[in-house]
């Protein structure tokens, strides 16, 4: 009990912490709309397809600055999605076939890229690749100005757009025929979705961001049929798979945080299948040993 | 053999050999599950390894291959409840069963040699230094061997159960009906991508493998509708891309593997902008005639209402564009075609059918309400 209080009070943890949950609820809320668009790999992909905006932004401007390289990270996201939406406007190819070839083409140009990087003598290119690979548990201080400045802006547009955004996930076509434009909205939600994995890419890594983006909205779907309060829980589960996942990372030795923090948010997402109200697994098989008994006793 | 062309032979027949089940997994729309299983193997891996801490153990191999049946059935189990879609059971599976495995290496295996980078980045380039030798003679690269296995499998599995995998990707209920188990040919097309998988990463690195797998039938798609020619076109753009992709890593000195999937993506880019029929100009052109026919069709039926109406033959061209809410542009340019197929006649702004244009109409209405 000592040791978790005086972890409470350890610098680093209460950065790494605070920004693991601020990232949770990020994704958390992002990922909802992600999840009922069915667009969860949104995540995997375009946290590969950052690679080669990365490099090329190492390249161009020789610096490894961080919001340079999100920066880059960002803009080759962006084209990445740009990509697969015109794709599975214009031809019979599904989102994911599209998802799943763009994202590893994008890839493929950064390792090609990476290994152009190598060769430049004297070059400070080490580590780019561990920005993409991630590591929860340097987390900076200037790390959590720069996510709760994208917070602030993303939970802000959420909140201007939340009608459309709602009407458009669940109906683009009443969207459509009430004058939105479903092109527009789309564009905007998936840039959206792209700057919320951008900044969670750096602090947790590629596996990590697809995880969290899908999660916590997975679980929160389980315990309610409303918007609003599946986007808040989700927030909550990520916001508490961060922190929890932190401490753990923190208490028990050799546990790296990324992963641990994985690990806590699909515990999550178990418990809520097994267990939630009316809709869990544990609740069907009640109501249909429940149907069972009152066929048979009306049978007699 | 120079190591080169030893390249090129690995290069070609691991891309041939991952096309093939890929195009199933395209059809199926289950290409991400391709990433999943990349993902994942790394925990089979794992596990073997502390089965028999042997780093060069074939049950490596089976470890990997078997975890990637496992990660397909924990997904289909997920999904099947119901409670969350194909794509978010993916996406929760996979980077949880891939955290275990980074756990366990970072917490029993830090000592050995089992890095995420080598398993999620493979290099074609070092390929030819592991020899296959058999009696002290040396007959050419390993990878050559193991992936001319795996194309091997791939080949004879789907020549064989071609029709039984062709119902069962078009209409599953169909082959359930006609006595097929479409769990069985599932699982069975599961195995073929597990294993391609852990074959080729070796070979390419993983998330290669994915550009490998779905690449090439994504390209073939756009230019055929038979199964028969796009698994044969597969094939072909695979060998193609791994060819052009191991000549232009040569020339820029990069990453071979890289720059294959750069090429597969530029070919794909080159068919998706030019595919006749499928690709974006066709479709394009396609739209714009589609509107402009229907905006052709609006205009007479709107002029045939109008006169029945109105019990007037003409009609103004500036009512005409009012009524429909078109820029007056556009209004003009619809008449003009009009006029020009002779099915309006026009005349101080007053437009009339001609008879040409009352049969247009009727030939029109069958179509559409018949």
């Amino acid at each position: 009990m000592n040791s978790i209080l005086t972890l409470f009070h350890d610098y680093t943890f209460q950065t790494v912490a605070l920004g693991s949950a601020l990232l949770g609820m990020i994704s958390g809320v992002l990922g909802s709309f992600a999840v009922l668009r069915k667009q969860s790999l949104l995540g995997d992909g375009i946290s590969h397809s950052a690679l080669p905006g990365v490099v090329m932004s190492f390249i161009l401007l020789g610096s490894k600055n961080t919001e340079i390289l999100l920066l880059g990270a960002l803009i080759s996201g962006l084209i990445a999605t740009l990509f697969i939406i015109s794709i599975v406007k214009h031809t019979r190819i599904k989102f994911d076939s599209a998802l799943a070839l763009v994202m590893s083409v994008f890839f493929g140009f950064g390792l090609v890229l990476l290994t152009y990087v190598q060769k430049i003598p004297n070059s400070n290119q080490a580590g780019l690749k561990r920005f993409i690979f991630g590591q929860a548990s340097t987390i900076l201080q200037r790390d959590i100005i720069i996510m709760s400045v994208c917070g602030l802006i993303l939970f802000t547009l959420v909140l201007l757009f939340w009608k459309e955004f709602k009407l458009f996930t669940f109906d683009p076509d009443f969207a459509q025929s009430l004058g939105f434009s479903p092109k527009k909205l789309n564009i905007l939600l998936s840039f959206m979705i792209v700057l919320a994995i951008i900044i969670g890419l750096q602090t947790v890594g590629v596996i990590l961001m697809s995880a969290m983006l899908i999660s916590p909205a997975v679980a929160a779907r389980q315990w309610t049929n409303k918007l609003s309060v599946m986007v808040m829980l989700s927030a909550l589960f990520g916001a508490i798979s961060g922190i929890v996942g932190t401490s753990a990372s923190s208490l028990i030795p050799k546990l790296p945080t990324g992963p641990s923090i994985v690990v806590c948010a699909s515990t999550i997402v178990a418990f809520s299948i097994l267990f939630a109200p009316s809709r869990g697994v544990l609740h069907r098989i009640y109501l249909h040993r429940k149907n069972r008994v009152l066929y048979r006793l009306k049978g007699d | 053999m120079s190591p080169q062309i030893e390249i090129q032979i690995i290069a070609v027949i691991v891309a041939i050999a991952c096309a093939l089940p890929g195009v199933f997994l395209v059809l199926k729309k289950m290409s991400m599950m391709s990433d999943s299983i990349t993902h994942t193997i790394l925990l089979g891996i794992v596990l073997a390894f502390f089965v028999v801490h042997n780093l060069s153990s074939p049950l490596l191999i089976a470890g990997a291959a078997l975890i990637g049946l496992v990660t397909v059935w924990i997904t289909e189990t997920l999904r099947r409840t119901r409670l969350l879609s194909e794509d978010a059971s993916i996406g929760v599976v996979f980077p949880l069963l891939f955290s275990i495995a980074i756990i366990l290496i970072t917490r029993y295996a830090g000592s050995v040699h089992l890095d995420t980078d080598s398993v999620l980045l493979g290099e074609l380039a070092f390929a030819p230094f592991d020899r296959m030798i058999i009696g002290g003679v040396d007959i050419g690269a390993k990878a050559i061997y193991t992936a001319g296995i795996l194309l091997f499998i791939n080949l004879i599995a789907i020549i064989t159960f071609f029709k039984e995998l062709k119902v069962a990707t078009f209409d599953p209920m169909l082959a359930a009906v006609l006595g097929f188990s479409p769990a069985l040919l599932h699982y069975g097309l599961m195995t073929l991508v597990s294993l391609t998988t852990v074959g080729a990463f070796q070979a390419v690195g993983s998330v290669l493998v994915v550009a490998f797998m779905i690449g090439p039938p994504v390209t073939a798609y756009l230019l055929t509708d038979n199964l028969k020619n796009m698994l044969i076109l597969s094939g072909a753009i695979g060998a193609l891309n791994g060819i052009l992709g191991y000549h232009v890593a040569a020339v820029l000195d990069v990453s071979i593997a890289g720059s294959i999937a750069v090429v597969i993506g530029l070919v794909f880019l080159i068919v998706f902008i030019f595919a006749p029929k499928r690709g974006l100009i066709s479709s394009l052109f396609r739209k714009k005639y589609q509107k402009t026919e229907f905006a052709k069709a609006t205009i007479l039926f709107h002029i045939s209402n109008y006169e029945y109406d109105n019990n007037s033959s003409e009609i103004n061209i500036e009512n005409i564009k009012t009524n429909l809410n078109w820029s007056s542009e556009f209004t003009k340019k619809i008449i003009k075609l009009l006029e020009h197929e002779k099915y309006l006649i026009v005349q101080n702004n007053m437009a009339k059918l001609s008879a040409e244009g009352l049969e247009a109409i009727i030939r029109e209405g069958e179509r559409l309400f018949k």
